[in-house]
This record gives C-alpha cells, structure tokens and sequence, in this order.
C-alpha cells in the first residue's frame, strides 16, 4: 500500500514532464493560419478602393451592409486560387453573393483572369498595395471571409474554399448568419 | 625573425580571426530613413518583439516573407508618423491578434506562464518540508528499551576505552 503510494507520488513529475512535452511537440507542428482572425465580431475596416475594371469608380465598407456575404481575397500569382476559382463560379452560380479583393497583383493580368475563367464577384475590389488586405490581418490568398447583413465579420477561412469544407464548415456558419 | 615562422604564425591567426566575424543574423536587407536616432531605435525594437503572422517562429525583421516586408515598411510609416512603440503594437495586434506578439500580455489563457513556475516552486518547498518533517519524526521515535540499549552501549564504549588506556600506561 505504502509503496503504490510512493510510486504514484515519484510518478508525477514524470507525468509533468510529457504533458510538457505533448504540449511541445504539438506546438512544432501548429499552423499559426489556423488562429481565428482578430477582427472576428468586428466590422470590416473603413477603405477606399478601385474597382477592377474601372479605375474611375471606387468603393468602401458600405458595400459590405445589407446582405450577408462572402469576401474572397485572391490574386493571379496564387496557384490555389486558380484551383478555387471554378468552385466560386459554382457558388455565384447557387445565388451567394460573393465581393471579390484581388491582392497585391496586377490590374491587366486580373482582368485577363475573370475575363478567361468567369467572374464570380458581384463586386471586384483591387487591392494594389494590400492596404485593405493588411487591415484585414490577411496572410496570404486565398483567405474567405463571412460578413453578415450589418458588415459584421463573422468568420475566416484560410485556404481554398472546397466541395467538402464549404458543405462541412463554412455553409452551416454561412446560414446561420443573418 | 624569419618570413616562414611569420607565416606559420599568420595564418593561423588570420583563420581565427575569421571566426569572430558574425555573417549578419537578420536576411531581410532594407534601408530606412529615420527623422531621428530614437525613431530608428524604436523602429529596431519594434520589428524584434514582433513576430511574422504567418511564420512559425520569426521575427518582422528576421522574415523573407512577404506578409512580414509588408509589416515591416507599416511600421515604418507609423513610427515614422510619431507614433510610439505601444500605439504600433496596438496597431498590429487589432489586426493579427495576440500572436503577433513575442512579449505575451497577461490574460486568462497566458497566466500560467506567470503562475506555473510560483506553482513549481511552492510544490518543491512542499515536498521539501514533508522529507524535513518524516526525518525529524523519525529521529524521535525511540522507545524506552532502544534508549536503554543506547545507554548500554555508551557506558560500555566508554569503559573499553578506558580498559585500552589503561593497558597502554
């Protein structure tokens, strides 16, 4: 009896010390694109920016108010973006409205891009020098956000957007909005 | 002095020598031009202690990436408006969040990097006063017939010893 004791009692630093190293090791392989974006339950930033096609006519966060929708951040020099483009055709195609940031890219190679693979974006917003994509806290694209009726943004997805993480984790947050 | 002993000295010299120089730690090559020395300061500071969103484990100046040349020429434009160095932390935390940060705030979910080690240290104080305590119990516990024993074995020491003294004389 006194020995299990003891053993139990010399055993705890040896648990300490795995679950320390758990916590270590799982901390190697932690992608920090996973964190949740700061601006979660925040509007989306003030900016002013150009449309796509037209140099002459600019936008700001008011576009954001009135229906819920998504915000799509791509760019021509982005391989997963181009795997994702077909899939924001099908979703424009299904009636979602989808606002499209095209970052840090070039306006003519763009245009070439929406014109060749279709346009999915009921808005295009060009982002040139990533201000807009910075105040967001964006990491890279393609990232997909989800604003809600009041310009609220309610969600981030880093990473392509799919047959299977649409129908599994972005469609239910996407209905339960308002 | 003869020229080979020179060179035998030399070189070595020389090849220690280039031990000591430090190829540059930080890759990211920019240049910046600062209003004054403090701006400069608080533009190196902060570039340090902030930490590259979407790298595993680097800092704004340390960083290729570019999300962190981005951040970098940002935190230029503020220090370079006048802002301080927490106005430029606060700038970036809106928008990446903690994680941004190498110096971690205390909050509810950091407090055990403050806590865990006054816990280590108070458990190691505990046990330590619970091995003091079993010792001194242990010194205690001698019964009236081990304490006789000892008596008897103390007289009788004492009266070997005078046993072997006295042969000696």
């Amino acid at each position: 009896m006194a020995n299990t004791r003891k053993i139990l009692t010399l055993s705890v630093p040896l648990v300490i010390f795995f679950s320390v190293c758990y916590f270590l090791f799982k901390g190697l392989y932690s992608d920090p694109r996973k964190l949740d974006s700061a601006l979660i339950g925040q509007s989306v930033p003030q900016f002013t920016l150009q449309d796509i096609y037209d140099p002459q006519k600019q936008y700001d966060s008011s576009i954001f108010k009135g229906q819920k929708m998504l915000l799509n951040v791509w760019a021509t020099w982005c391989p997963t973006c181009y795997a994702e483009h077909k899939f924001l055709n099908k979703l424009a195609g299904q009636g979602i409205y989808i606002v499209g940031m095209n970052y840090k890219d070039n306006r003519t190679k763009a245009i070439k891009w929406l014109t060749d693979l279709k346009d999915p974006y009921q808005i295009s917003l060009f982002d040139e020098n990533g201000m807009l994509g910075l105040d967001l806290g964006v990491y890279g694209a393609p990232e997909t956000y989800l604003i809600d009726s009041k310009g609220i943004i309610q969600y981030r997805h880093v990473g392509d957007l799919n047959e299977k993480n649409w129908s599994e984790t972005v469609l239910p947050i996407f209905n339960e909005m308002e | 002095m003869p020229l080979s002993s020179f060179r035998y000295y030399l070189m070595p010299a020389f090849i220690l020598l280039l031990c000591f120089i430090s190829v540059g730690a930080n890759s990211a090559i920019e240049t910046f031009e600062f209003d004054n020395v403090e701006q400069e300061q608080v533009f190196h500071d902060l570039t340090k202690q902030l930490r590259c969103p979407k790298c595993q484990n680097q800092n704004i100046s340390d960083s290729n990436a570019p999300l962190a040349k981005d951040l970098r020429n940002k935190t230029y434009e503020l220090v370079k408006q006048g802002k301080s160095e927490q106005q430029v932390v606060d700038y970036m935390v809106a928008r990446f969040g903690n994680f941004v940060r190498y110096d971690p705030p205390l909050t509810p979910a950091t407090i055990f990097l403050w806590l865990g080690p006054l816990v280590f240290i108070f458990i190691g104080f505990y046990f330590l006063y619970g091995q003091l305590k079993r010792q001194n119990k242990q010194d205690d516990h001698l019964d009236s017939q081990e304490s006789d024993r000892l008596e008897q074995i103390l007289a009788g020491k004492t009266s070997v010893n005078k046993k072997t003294k006295q042969e000696k004389k």
